[in-house]
């Protein structure tokens, strides 16, 4: 695992019962991880997501929910469909949207964290979405100023929406993933996608089997949950694709990053691709109904074949579609939701 | 549940509705008569209810109205929650999708909903329905006028006007979300704003 700056974040949550769904009256501040969310809080996420994909087809998608709201996107990172998504569900609500990027800003001279994101409260933020390589980064973040945050990727750790979105995409499915077993497949080691998928998935009753070569899937991944700050909850571990895939209502295939195989912890793409891209062949191993899924962006070819990311199963543009709405909801709670 | 909770309930249990059943439906039916007349078939005309209970009151017009001339109208639904102006100050409810099952482009559009009171909630509606296209005209049919309007907004179809303090509480209750028809007038207690 390449040296990477951690940021303290707060131990693990604790197993409170939730409140009851109809009562449900939004208390989060923040959004920064999916591990600190109930059921019920997931629920009523996506429950207020559906409200925001029917804004998205009326005629004029505009509202004015967050009209004098400030939204920051704060990306220290590379991002084209997280931060577009963003920068319209805040658009779509009426929000104002500023985009600061590490390049292009003071960050480039040499601006710390803490002071970017001063600055960015003395201006009147009241949402900062962040991106930033270093796990634990939007804690930090949350700490520091008094906006709330919405954690959009922080280094190997987390990206909440992403996870909701896919979530979304399975209830859209199934209508309910308790026992549903679902099979994730790629650079777990890495994945702030695949974490915050355990979480959510998990947390609404899912089976989660990762799926990955050794180097790429350590046993320590899976031991349950720990004081340490990137402990998981209870899953299953499988090195063995075609075993793993046997049956399973779900398949997301994680990207494989090139520079991970030229630091040695894969022997070759071919080699990786062999044993562990999603072929059509082995996603009709899985349940007829499957479905097939991606974060994106695919190398098409290594983790994924064309045939299966295009092909009727997948549900890979929907996961973009989805996001949008995902955001709007989230944007809508941290903003609207509190007393 | 707080403690005050079983106290109201009692008191709500001890007092007469004002519309019992019979009341509301013919209060309703007298509604959907008087749209047919303004607005005789083939006039392009949707109804849509504000949630909660406007929903079912904007059902029963376009199953009277079917009864009356035979036309198959559009029940829709909308939710005001992203359009509220205290949405700053007191926070979201539970929102819900709104409904237009039909283009709204052209048609008289009768927006249905269960109490008139400060005119906001209309307010709010008004700017929702917009954003769907440019109805020919909007009109507003309200089971309950209770006076107190603190914008420029007035009802086209009322099913009965009571004359109520500010402070007071108006309970309207459906058959369709609480298993009967009637609406009660709870007196306020010292005569604050109602909720």
């Amino acid at each position: 695992m390449p040296a990477e700056p951690v940021i303290p974040m707060p131990e693990a949550p604790s197993a409170e019962p939730a409140p009851i769904a109809a009562d449900m009256q939004w208390r989060a501040r923040h959004l920064l991880d999916v591990d600190s969310l109930s059921r019920d809080e997931i629920e009523e996420i996506l429950r207020v997501a559906d409200t925001m994909r029917e804004v998205l087809e009326r005629p004029v998608a505009r509202t004015p929910a967050l009209r004098g709201v400030t939204v920051v996107n704060l990306f220290y990172e590379a991002s084209t469909r997280t931060r577009a998504s963003f920068e319209l569900a805040g658009k779509v609500l009426g929000a104002d949207v500023i985009n600061v990027t590490g390049s292009g800003s003071a960050v480039e001279k040499g601006e710390s964290l803490v002071d970017t994101l001063k600055t960015l409260a003395a201006v009147g933020a009241d949402v900062v979405v962040m991106r930033h390589p270093a796990s634990g980064a939007p804690y930090l973040a949350a700490r520091t100023i008094d906006a709330r945050v919405i954690n959009a990727g922080d280094g190997q750790h987390a990206h909440p929406t992403q996870a909701l979105l896919d979530a979304s995409i399975l209830l859209e499915a199934f209508g309910c993933l308790d026992g549903r077993r679902v099979v994730i497949v790629g650079d777990l080691l890495h994945s702030r996608v695949a974490r915050s998928n355990i979480w959510a998935l998990t947390t609404l009753g899912a089976r989660v089997t990762l799926v990955a070569p050794r180097p790429l899937l350590p046993a320590a991944l899976a031991a349950g949950p720990s004081e340490h700050p990137l402990a998981l909850p209870a899953v299953e571990l499988d090195h063995d694709l075609d075993r793993a895939i046997r049956g399973a209502d779900a398949v997301m295939a994680l990207r494989i990053q090139r520079e991970r195989i030229r630091g040695a912890l894969l022997p070759s793409v071919a080699e990786y691709a062999r044993r562990y891209q999603l072929t059509a062949e082995r996603v009709a191993a899985a349940a007829p109904h499957a479905v097939v899924m991606h974060p994106g962006p695919m190398n098409e070819g290594v983790e994924i074949a064309p045939e299966v990311a295009h092909g009727a199963q997948s549900r890979i543009e929907a996961q973009v579609a989805a996001g949008l709405a995902i955001r709007m909801a989230v944007l809508f709670l941290l903003a609207r939701g509190g007393e | 549940m707080t403690a005050v909770e079983p106290l109201r309930a009692a008191a709500i249990g001890a007092r007469r509705p004002q519309l019992d059943g019979g009341a509301i439906a013919r209060a309703i039916t007298r509604i959907a008569h008087e749209i047919v007349e303004r607005h005789p078939a083939p006039d392009p005309l949707v109804l849509v209810g504000m949630r909660t209970r406007g929903v079912p009151i904007a059902e029963r017009l376009s199953g009277l109205i079917r009864a009356i001339d035979g036309r198959e109208l559009p029940a829709g639904a909308i939710d005001i929650s992203l359009y509220r102006d205290d949405l700053a100050s007191r926070g979201a409810a539970r929102i819900q999708p709104s409904r237009i099952p039909v283009g709204i482009d052209g048609a008289v559009v009768v927006l249905a909903d269960d109490v008139l009171y400060t005119g906001r909630s209309i307010r709010a509606a008004l700017d929702a329905l917009i954003d769907y296209g440019r109805p020919a005209a909007i009109e507003l049919a309200v089971l309950v006028d209770r006076g107190h309007r603190e914008l420029p907004i007035r009802p086209d179809y009322v099913g009965k006007n009571l004359p109520t303090r500010r402070g007071d509480d108006v309970r309207v209750r459906l058959e369709e979300i609480d298993g009967e028809d009637s609406v009660t007038v709870i007196p306020g207690i010292g005569g604050g704003d109602a909720r």
